[in-house]
């Protein structure tokens, strides 16, 4: 009864799409005020039908309701609550169910908060919001279904995916999910910007926020999902350049040049129509990210069980909505007129830098992930392309964007001049080489230019964004111009030294780290970096729904013991897969990380991966920073004001000024 | 401005292009490695089924294992720890180098977090071996 209540309310869902999608846009084109009117009853309809749908499938899921074909192949009597609760969002039915879910409530937060925006194009942002969940629920309804029910009944379920029994994985999902979807709302915002003929700096300034949220959650959601590979795959790896990992990366990329040229858009008007372009081109790639996940035409460390058939629905869906949507820009775009960056010293360009250098990125990305498949499709062989590729790219086109990124905090809009800027930043950069110098060379074990090279460019971030903060406070009393300083500087300042903790995070971690594979015998020690690693044994242990072996190694330093790790190989009762989890002792300077390889002929020894990880926390500390700088700025006054109150007259616009 | 903007993109394609050039890993069949058709002393991915009763385990984390394509079998030998899913009869995705003498040493052994996913690869390779026997 429930189950078939859901599907009910995900047609009743669709139905409400559709009219979203619909006569809101007719209402605005030709100005018929009950039509545009429709969004807002719409959307929130479809939020409660998509809501309701979502439920019941949670109910279905805590009350093991096998004879649903998708909880059986997902589920068990002996899964924990929280595992029964993540599950709905385990496979591929349920995730896409979440994607709807979180559209709709994407859409219900711009109805929510827009009132201030002119009717008409709140009407579109509304609609094309409406279009794309029409596609996505009839993807679910005609091809994935998670209410489908299955005969005979199954007495028990085959379970979660041990891999999926982490609560670091559970939040993943919902969270980049979050990011992803999010960018429906600029790329709404363009759509309807493009339709309306009107591109303006109010657009910019309606997208930033929705933007800046979806960006840090994106950011959040891929730090976790590499927090994840780091704890439950074994490898000490943190980013594998996995196609699936690009999948989320390239949107990102995008997303970080979009926040940026939002900016320069707002307050000069200018890069009008590439703002525009890259709106586009973030949702695209997120859909293309779902698509490349979801199609099973990648090799993977995260190809879980896939369709291919879905793929053919995906793949029309994405031409549907990157042809439409670059058409119309296609058709729009040249008649906007953009303010022309007036001197190559000043905010503007050196975003447009910014822009360039992430895009080449992607770009290059986009080329290592899509290539194999190219290759594959035109029968020219199976090739895969390697982690070294993508090293050896992104490093040399992302640090000139770190060390550019140090006098974003200083440098004026319009105009500024080479002799200001490096007259305040000079101490800066003084600090940075002596610190990135003397740091790796005092407290690491031996020279390395990588960590030397790292630890200035996270030393110069820090360095400039307290020259910044610093400069923009002088003159008058600086305690009310801290207090005055809107929130977006000091979610700019923070996102900055977030790049740099990661930067530092990254070099030092890579520099380092310290790997070793041994045949260890109870009593036996390994000597790592300075760390003695003693290994104890293993024990049997058993959980809620597993058994493990546990492995027991002390760790001890200049004799005394100082942790104990537990790495596990778990099996789980139903699915019988051995399972790795290593044994992690945390620290801020350091991690020590154990994982059980496999039992040796001899029954006592044990195959076990010890590392060394300096700094390995940095990198998703920094991550961390980003993502709430993000939401800081996006949480700024300025943005929740109606549009009418806070007039931006174009006197405060040309004032040669630090705002951003 | 734009000469420059113009100038440092064909700089970072040419590099891409050239990056790209040497890390493509081209995947073979074990049947490709016995006839020849793969090159030896380049680092290539050789993917296949283990065949049942072939790990033997070394010296220290030495293990060798016998991959094939239900036509042709190719010994492997690896230095280190198998990964969780590594087991007889599951399809798996090496990467490594042929020597010369047609043993091939893998440097790392990918298998999938599934156990009824087969790699795509070694999918295909399996169901061309069977079009031929027909």
């Amino acid at each position: 009864m429930i189950p078939e209540l859901g599907t009910f309310s995900l047609i009743l869902a669709l139905l409400c799409a559709i009219v979203q999608g619909t006569f809101p846009l007719l209402g605005a084109h030709r100005n018929h005020y009950h039509w545009m009117n429709l969004a807002r009853s719409a959307a929130w309809s479809q939020l409660v039908f998509v809501g309701l749908a979502y439920a019941c499938l949670t109910v279905s899921f805590l009350s093991h309701d096998f004879s649903v074909r998708y909880i059986a192949l997902n589920s068990n009597t002996q899964l924990p609550v929280i595992y029964l609760i993540s599950g709905v969002w385990a496979g591929h039915e349920g995730s896409l169910l979440l994607w709807a879910l979180i559209l709709a409530g994407w859409t219900g937060a711009v109805e929510r908060c827009s009132s201030a925006i002119p009717q008409e194009m709140r009407a579109r942002v509304i609609a094309v919001m409406g279009l794309v969940s029409t596609g996505f629920l009839l993807f679910i309804i005609m091809t994935s279904n998670p209410f489908a029910r299955q005969f005979p009944i199954p007495l028990e379920g085959n379970d979660l995916n041990p891999l999926l029994q982490d609560p670091g994985l559970a939040i993943h999902p919902p969270i980049l999910y979050l990011g992803y979807v999010g960018f429906s709302v600029p790329f709404a915002f363009g759509i309807a910007a493009l339709l309306a003929g009107r591109l303006d700096g109010a657009w910019a300034r309606w997208s930033r926020p929705w933007t800046l949220f979806a960006w840090s959650f994106l950011t959040i959601g891929i730090a976790l999902g590499s927090w994840w590979a780091y704890n439950e795959l074994g490898w000490g790896g943190w980013w594998f350049w996995d196609p699936v990992e690009n999948a989320s990366f390239m949107p990102w990329l995008v997303g970080t040049a979009l926040v940026h040229s939002l900016a320069a858009t707002e307050k000069r008007g200018v890069f009008k129509a590439w703002t525009v372009l890259l709106a586009l081109v973030a949702f695209s790639l997120s859909l293309l990210g779902t698509f490349l996940v979801r199609s099973g035409i990648l090799t993977s460390v995260h190809a879980f069980a896939n369709d291919p058939a879905r793929g053919v629905f995906i793949l029309i869906f994405l031409s549907l909505v990157v042809g439409l949507s670059l058409g119309l820009y296609a058709w729009r775009a040249p008649s906007v007129r953009s303010t022309l960056v007036t001197s190559p010293i000043s905010r503007e360009s050196l975003i447009l830098i910014n822009n360039i250098l992430l895009m080449v990125t992607t770009a290059t990305i986009l080329l290592g992930t899509l290539y194999p498949l190219v290759m594959d499709a035109l029968g020219l062989g199976k090739i895969s392309v390697g982690a070294p590729y993508f090293n050896s790219v992104f490093v040399p086109l992302t640090a000139p964007l770190v060390l550019l990124l140090g006098t974003a905090s200083v440098i004026r809009w319009k105009q500024d001049k080479i002799k200001r800027l490096l007259w305040i930043l000079t101490p800066a950069l003084l600090i940075s080489f002596v610190i990135g110098v003397l740091w790796p060379v005092f407290n690491m074990p031996h020279y390395s230019s990588v960590a030397i090279f790292g630890v200035t460019l996270g030393v110069w971030t820090f360095a400039t964004a307290v020259v910044g903060v610093w400069s923009r406070t002088s003159g008058g009393n600086r305690w009310r111009r801290l207090r005055n300083t809107p929130s977006s500087f000091y979610g700019m300042t923070l996102a900055h030294i977030g790049v740099g903790v990661f930067a530092i995070g990254i070099a030092l971690t890579s520099a380092f780290s310290v790997e070793k594979q041994v045949r260890m015998a109870p009593g036996d020690h390994q000597l790592i970096g300075g760390y003695d690693f003693r290994f104890d044994g293993v024990i049997d242990v058993r959980g809620a729904n597993y058994v493990a072996q546990r492995g027991i190694i002390t760790v001890l330093k200049d004799g005394l013991p100082i942790s104990r790790l537990e790495p596990e190989k778990r099996t789980y009762q139903v699915q019988r897969n051995p399972m790795t989890e290593a044994g992690i002792e945390a620290g801020l300077m350091r991690d020590l990380y154990v994982s059980l390889g496999e039992p040796l002929d001899d029954g006592r020894s044990w195959g076990l991966r010890l590392y060394l990880k300096p700094f390995i926390r940095w990198i998703w500390l920094g991550a961390l920073l980003i993502a709430i700088g993000g939401l800081i700025a996006g949480f700024d006054r300025r943005y929740r004001l109606p549009s009418g109150i806070r007039n931006r007259s174009p006197s405060t616009v040309t004032t040669p000024s630090v705002g951003i | 401005m734009v000469g420059l903007i113009v100038v440092g993109c064909t700089i970072a394609t040419g590099l891409a292009l050239l990056a790209l050039r040497e890390n493509i890993n081209l995947f073979f069949s074990p049947s490709q490695i016995v006839d020849g058709t793969a090159p030896s002393n380049t680092t290539i991915r050789l993917g296949g089924m283990v065949v049942s009763g072939s790990i033997q385990r070394g010296e220290n984390l030495g293990v060798t294992f016998v991959l094939t394509d239900l036509a042709e079998q190719v010994t492997v030998a690896y230095e280190g720890i198998l990964p969780d899913l590594f087991r007889e009869g599951q399809g798996i995705v090496t990467q490594g180098k042929l020597d010369s003498s047609g043993r091939f040493f893998a440097e790392q052994v990918l298998a999938k977090h599934d156990e009824t996913y087969m790699p795509p690869e070694v999918n295909d390779a399996l169901r061309k071996v069977m079009e031929v026997g027909q």
